[in-house]
């Protein structure tokens, strides 16, 4: 992997978290490249949550360091990881329930935007952030329901409207949480579509339960078995790694 | 068109009050105004911010105390220098204590807003500070004069109540803009779900300490106001008790307008005055009718607004702002 190096994104290492005597994650290192989705798959208590919360700063780690792009982030908040580029989408879909679609995107572009904070001035004023939020918006196919209150949206729609959000963050690096589930095979088919583009010169990691999305999606695979990482690489070589047999895809035999 | 048209009305009645009506009607309503700003200013935490504070008053009562201390004698103090004094002094506060208490969510902020807020009455009541539980008099009204020449006498009813008219009309415009700039938005997002407000980049800790310090200094300008009309200042100013019955008006304006604290704090002081008129057991019935409006009108007294005058889509009351102040400890 040394030809990678130069091109990884988000790198943690050795990522220890305990919960009181539960080791929830131990000696967790993964690296996500850009241009690439990264997958993260493991049975339920796996600790993959846990990691991507490790990742996005809402937990801070025991021990181990991560790092995004130069910078050392171990320590950092979720807001200033956020400005340096770290962009998430959630398991349980929290967009703001009271604002329209747009107001929701608008404001994730105003997060990125130069003075997120103005204190004068209509935030309707600000024609960057407006363009910035309709191009989101565009991109996962929301455009006809901008003034539509997101509380009022499907499910899945509410899926689309996450990931415009993180989109309208222009985040180099992307976590998505389960961004599949509880969705209809029709509306996953779109998310699917939609995910696999997000790839373009960003770095992707996905957390996702439905394999057969995850072996569609990935480019590198990461398995997680009780809060360690058992197995790493191409879809391939995970698929035939014995102790993934074993622990997890066993379940799923004819999946994998 | 018709969103410019009341609040013209509202104005050039207000101006023209002073010129219609008794005295004692100009200096109970310029009360009501200075009553009105301090809801206002309220309801920027707990309204706009989703922080239901319990030491407002201690802002209000700190930026009168500072008036007393700062006349001098017999001699009107200058408004120029002590109404930025007593907000400053008011600011100071909020940043302190919001720096500590906004380390907490839900109910364990409205506890430490008011243990804060109780040490800075007892601070009052138990030291020899002006005057201790007996309070102390502010003898002269604040003067606005340039280079010994006096431009403007507090004194006079009719002045104080239009020096107070132009600080409710600069309050609803200083609030109406933050509550409508980027400021304001990413405020209410890190209100509605904090989560996910961090989590998209906005340093929620310091933007929620900023509306804070602004709303403190605003009630700080209330408490000026109210220290030079009443032309006394004593502990109680700064207690819990009014704290609460701000908290009170706020929720019979509505949480979700600038202006609805106002509406509700002119409902409450003149349903007290009419009360207090008509009957002993006024504390009574004012209960059972902030009960009914509580239930009646969830949105506040505002919400009559559209019913009456038909509905602007822009400003419908969003049920409810609050419950999520309440879940505890996220994060």
């Amino acid at each position: 992997m040394a030809d990678a190096v130069s091109r990884v994104a988000l790198r943690a290492s050795g990522l220890h978290k305990r919960f009181g005597g539960l080791k929830a994650v131990s000696d967790v290192s993964i690296d996500v490249h850009v241009g690439e989705i990264h997958a993260v798959i493991g049975p339920n208590g796996a600790g993959k949550s846990t990691l991507i919360n490790l990742l996005s700063g809402e937990l801070f780690a025991n021990d181990g360091a991560i790092t995004l792009e130069a910078t050392d982030i171990t320590r950092l908040p979720p807001d200033r990881r956020a400005r340096h580029g770290l962009g998430r989408a959630y398991q349980k879909t929290t967009i703001f329930p009271k604002f329209t679609v747009h107001e929701n995107v608008r404001l994730a572009a105003q997060a990125r935007s130069p003075a997120p904070l103005r204190m004068f001035g209509s935030v309707r004023s600000d024609a960057a952030v407006r363009d910035l939020a309709a191009q989101a918006i565009a991109r996962v196919g929301l455009a006809a329901q901008t003034q539509i209150v997101a509380s009022d949206l499907s499910h899945g729609e509410q899926r689309q409207l996450e990931i415009a959000m993180v989109l309208a963050t222009d985040p180099r690096i992307i976590l998505l949480d389960e961004p599949l589930a509880g969705m209809g095979q029709v509306e996953a088919r779109g998310i699917i579509g939609l995910i696999s583009s997000l790839k373009a010169g960003r770095a992707v990691l996905l957390v996702e339960h439905d394999m057969d999305a995850v072996f569609e999606l990935a480019d590198r695979l990461t398995v997680m078995h009780d809060g360690c990482v058992i197995a790493s690489g191409s879809p391939q070589e995970v698929r035939m790694h014995p102790a993934v047999r074993s622990a997890y895809l066993g379940d799923h035999g004819d999946a994998a | 068109m018709r969103g410019w048209f009341i609040p013209v009305v509202l104005l050039v009645a207000a101006i023209a009050l002073p010129f219609v009506v008794p005295t004692y009607y100009v200096q109970f309503v310029s009360k009501a105004f200075i009553m009105g700003i301090l809801a206002m200013a309220l309801n920027l935490a707990v309204g706009h911010g989703g922080m239901v504070s319990l030491c407002h008053a201690a802002f209000f009562g700190l930026a009168g105390y500072v008036l007393a201390l700062l006349s001098p004698g017999y001699d009107p103090a200058s408004l120029l220098l002590t109404l930025p004094a007593a907000m400053l002094a008011a600011a100071a506060a909020a940043l302190i204590i919001g720096a500590l208490a906004l380390r907490t969510r839900g109910v364990y902020f409205i506890m430490v807003t008011l243990a804060f807020g109780e040490m800075l009455f007892f601070l009052f009541h138990d030291t020899g500070i002006a005057g201790g539980s007996d309070g102390a008099y502010v003898n002269a009204k604040p003067e606005i004069a340039i280079a010994g020449h006096q431009l403007l006498d507090l004194a006079s009813p009719m002045a104080f109540y239009f020096v107070v008219l132009f600080f409710l009309i600069a309050t609803v415009a200083i609030l109406t803009m933050l509550v409508q700039s980027p400021f304001g938005h990413a405020l209410a997002a890190a209100r509605d779900n904090e989560r996910r407000a961090r989590s998209l980049g906005f340093p929620i800790y310091r933007i929620r300490l900023i509306a804070f310090v602004v709303s403190g200094a605003i009630a700080g300008l209330a408490g000026y106001f109210a220290a030079a009309q009443f032309g006394f200042v004593a502990p109680q100013m700064l207690g819990w008790h009014l704290s609460a019955t701000v908290l009170v008006m706020v929720l019979i304006g509505g949480l979700c307008s600038v202006t609805g604290p106002l509406i509700g704090a002119l409902v409450l002081i003149v349903l007290e005055e009419v009360l207090k008129a008509s009957t002993d057991y006024w504390k009574l019935i004012e209960g059972l009718i902030i009960i009914v409006i509580v239930l009646a009108l969830p949105g506040g007294v505002r919400q009559l607004w559209p019913m009456i005058f038909g509905e602007r889509s822009e400003e419908r009351p969003v049920r409810q702002a609050a419950p999520s102040i309440v879940e505890g400890r996220n994060g």
